[in-house]
């Protein structure tokens, strides 16, 4: 018999009893529709991880507070990674004028998840829970985050530690709707409790645009504040050379530079001003260890549900193998007769084998085309970008194939190893 | 040519050992037309599966053409009954899906023959259905069907067609039908047909009556063949007799 009998005589078959056909096709259909839309919204979501870091600012370097021992004591409820960045460094940083660097704006994070210290923004009996940023007016170009409306902190600001704050587009949102914030003043509370904690007022000078929320936050709900005045105003953390902390030191790298060799200088330098011998207090991160650590999740994740998804077609294979075992009885006359007229036995191993990955290729196909659909549902409907690789379409199509050879296998030889007689004379 | 010599076969039932068949020696020439009779038990359906190469004698010798049944492979077998022998079974056996033209090419199918539609329509137009070409088994009647079966069985040009009470599920019109259809194949086509039944205006059919008993030869006549043997009805004035003759005539001179 050759291919395409073979194709034609399992499709009759199978049309022959089209319900049982879909029914039994359910689990392949379920799973592999399961898979594509998975790997569809996570690669959606990874390039969106992506895209939304690239964001953040071109060519970025990191520096934050590290420590290899967790850090105790005050420190520790700050939640600021032991505090061991300074203003200072970030001076030196400058004064070292490392080739490839544009630009550097230190700053200050007080409140937000996973924080002790929390901060309200306060205007007219409304509290909005929001992030305290000290910031420099480098910050702008740095972030590649601009205010839309207003004025962002600037160096008179910061040589006159004035009270003046800008809100993130959220913030401003939530304080004051539709009407106009600047030239209004919002109390800040900081503070652990209501009992315990600081407030203080600041005019509103700048409304950020709007970003959108990030895997690292969400920028649109922070106020910012001039960092000296954080400095002055919130000293929660004294060190030797006064209240001179920062939580985070942003580098702007200039275009084509070597990241490596910029990170390599900075670290250096810190090393110096922090006259480290062994381990290092603080770490240089680029945007691209960033994104690797965010995606490392969505990767593990994925894998999980791809699993789950395997297990699933494991589970549509045993049901194909299930309904191939009642066809092969029902149609034991079949058998028994196309033996008589010369059937060998690869040809009915042959016929059932094409019936089972008929079968499970259909479900495969269906399965592609219902997660394909249900990817553009998602994207469509839950404003989550979906990326249906070609990848996973075919790896979907060679899976249930393969599922069909392997558990449409079993049922095939036991028809193929019918002896005619009792098949023609099976009731 | 058909020679069986010595063939027996038993079955083991649980502890008991049945003898299907005894010690027969048989030898059907080329182009007979034969009947095998005998009451239910005697062996004829075993006989038949044994010479139709669907069953494997316990002890003795078949030789097809010449060659030694028992020497040939599965595979081998398979391609003996596709090639040299027609099948037609009492029930009919027809595939319920298929139309009346895929079912008599089905078998050519495991040959890889091309033009198979062409030659199941001949087949079908011979066997007098040309106008049922595309009706399912529900849609015709029982000796429709049981001629689908005749045209399955003589597509690939076999030199022996065995039957298994082809009119066992027939009513007497109907068989002689069918019968009429053999007698014609035979005559006109040279085909050795040897069919197994126990009616006996059935077997005046042929030229030739093997008797078992017991899984024993027990009678091997020749018959003078009697086409009128249908009280009241002698088959030379039956609507539908001869002419299935005279269509297969047409039909070889064409």
């Amino acid at each position: 018999m050759n291919l395409t009998d073979v194709i034609v005589t399992s499709l009759v078959a199978l049309r022959s009893n089209f319900m049982r056909t879909v029914l039994s096709m359910l689990g392949v259909i379920i799973s592999i529709a399961a898979v594509i839309t998975l790997t569809a919204a996570g690669s959606g979501a990874q390039q969106g991880v992506a895209s939304r870091i690239k964001g953040l600012g071109s060519n970025l370097l990191f520096v934050n507070p590290y420590s290899a021992t967790p850090p105790g004591g005050i420190a520790a409820v700050l939640g600021s990674g032991g505090g061991t960045l300074y203003y200072e460094d970030e001076q030196a940083i400058r004064s070292a004028n490392i080739p490839g660097i544009d630009e550097t704006a230190a700053q200050t994070t007080t409140g937000g998840a996973g924080s002790l210290l929390q901060v309200q923004a306060i205007s007219h009996g409304v509290n909005s829970s929001t992030l305290l940023v000290g910031a420099e007016p480098s910050y702008q170009y740095v972030r590649d985050f601009y205010v839309a409306s207003g004025r962002f902190i600037s160096q008179d600001d910061l040589d006159k530690k004035s009270l003046s704050v800008v809100l993130g587009a959220e913030v401003a949102d939530n304080l004051f709707g539709d009407t106009n914030p600047i030239g209004n003043t919002i109390r800040v509370f900081a503070g652990v409790s209501r009992q315990f904690g600081v407030t203080f007022s600041f005019t509103v000078v700048g409304v950020m645009e709007r970003k959108g929320v990030t895997p690292t936050g969400d920028p649109d709900n922070q106020i910012f504040v001039p960092l000296t005045t954080y400095q002055t105003r919130v000293p929660l953390i004294r060190n030797p050379r006064g209240y001179t902390n920062v939580t985070q030191i942003s580098i702007k790298l200039t275009n084509g530079s070597k990241e490596q060799s910029v990170k390599a200088a900075v670290t250096d330098v810190l090393r110096r001003q922090h006259s480290i011998v062994n381990d290092d207090d603080f770490k240089v991160q680029s945007q691209s260890d960033v994104l690797s650590t965010a995606t490392s999740v969505d990767r593990t994740l994925q894998v999980l549900l791809v699993s789950i998804a395997i297990i699933a077609l494991v589970v549509g294979g045993i049901g194909i193998m299930n309904i191939m075992l009642v066809s092969v009885t029902e149609r034991t006359r079949e058998i028994g007769l196309r033996q008589a007229v010369g059937a060998k036995t690869r040809d009915i191993l042959g016929q059932f084998l094409a019936e089972a990955v008929t079968l499970s290729l259909a479900g495969g196909a269906a399965g592609v085309a219902t997660g394909v659909a249900v990817s553009f549902l998602i994207s469509y409907f839950a404003n989550w970008s979906t990326v249906v690789s070609i990848t996973a379409i075919v790896s979907g199509f060679v899976f249930s194939g393969l599922v069909g050879v392997f558990f449409g296998y079993y049922p095939a030889r036991k028809a193929a190893f019918m002896d005619p007689i009792e098949a023609l004379r099976y009731e | 040519m058909i020679r069986l010599r010595g063939i027996s076969k038993t079955y083991r039932l649980g502890a008991q050992t049945v003898h299907a068949l005894r010690d027969i020696d048989l030898v059907i020439n080329d182009g007979e037309f034969m009947a095998i009779m005998g009451p239910s038990g005697s062996g004829k359906s075993t006989l038949m599966n044994i010479i139709g190469c669907l069953d494997r004698p316990t002890s003795g010798i078949y030789e097809l053409d010449g060659i030694n049944v028992a020497r040939l492979g599965d595979a081998q077998l398979a391609d003996v009954r596709n090639r040299r022998l027609g099948f037609v079974f009492q029930s009919f056996n027809l595939l319920p899906r298929l139309n009346a033209i895929d079912q008599v090419a089905m078998p050519l199918s495991y040959r890889g023959a091309r033009n198979r539609k062409k030659l199941a329509i001949k087949a079908l137009n011979l066997v007098g259905l040309g106008s049922r070409l595309h009706h399912n088994p529900t849609q015709l009647s029982g000796g429709q069907q049981q001629r689908v079966a005749i045209a399955r069985a003589i597509v690939g040009n076999p030199t022996i067609l065995l039957a298994d009470e082809p009119t066992g599920a027939l009513d007497t019109r109907t068989s002689h039908d069918v019968m009429e259809i053999f007698r014609a194949l035979n005559e006109q086509r040279g085909i050795t047909i040897a069919f197994v039944t126990h009616e006996h205006d059935v077997a005046a059919y042929t030229r030739r009556i093997v008797s078992l008993r017991d899984g024993e030869i027990v009678g091997d006549e020749p018959n003078v063949p009697s086409y009128a043997s249908t009280p009241g009805s002698p088959v030379d004035t039956h609507p539908h007799a001869g002419s299935f003759g005279q269509r297969l005539l047409g039909e070889a001179e064409a």
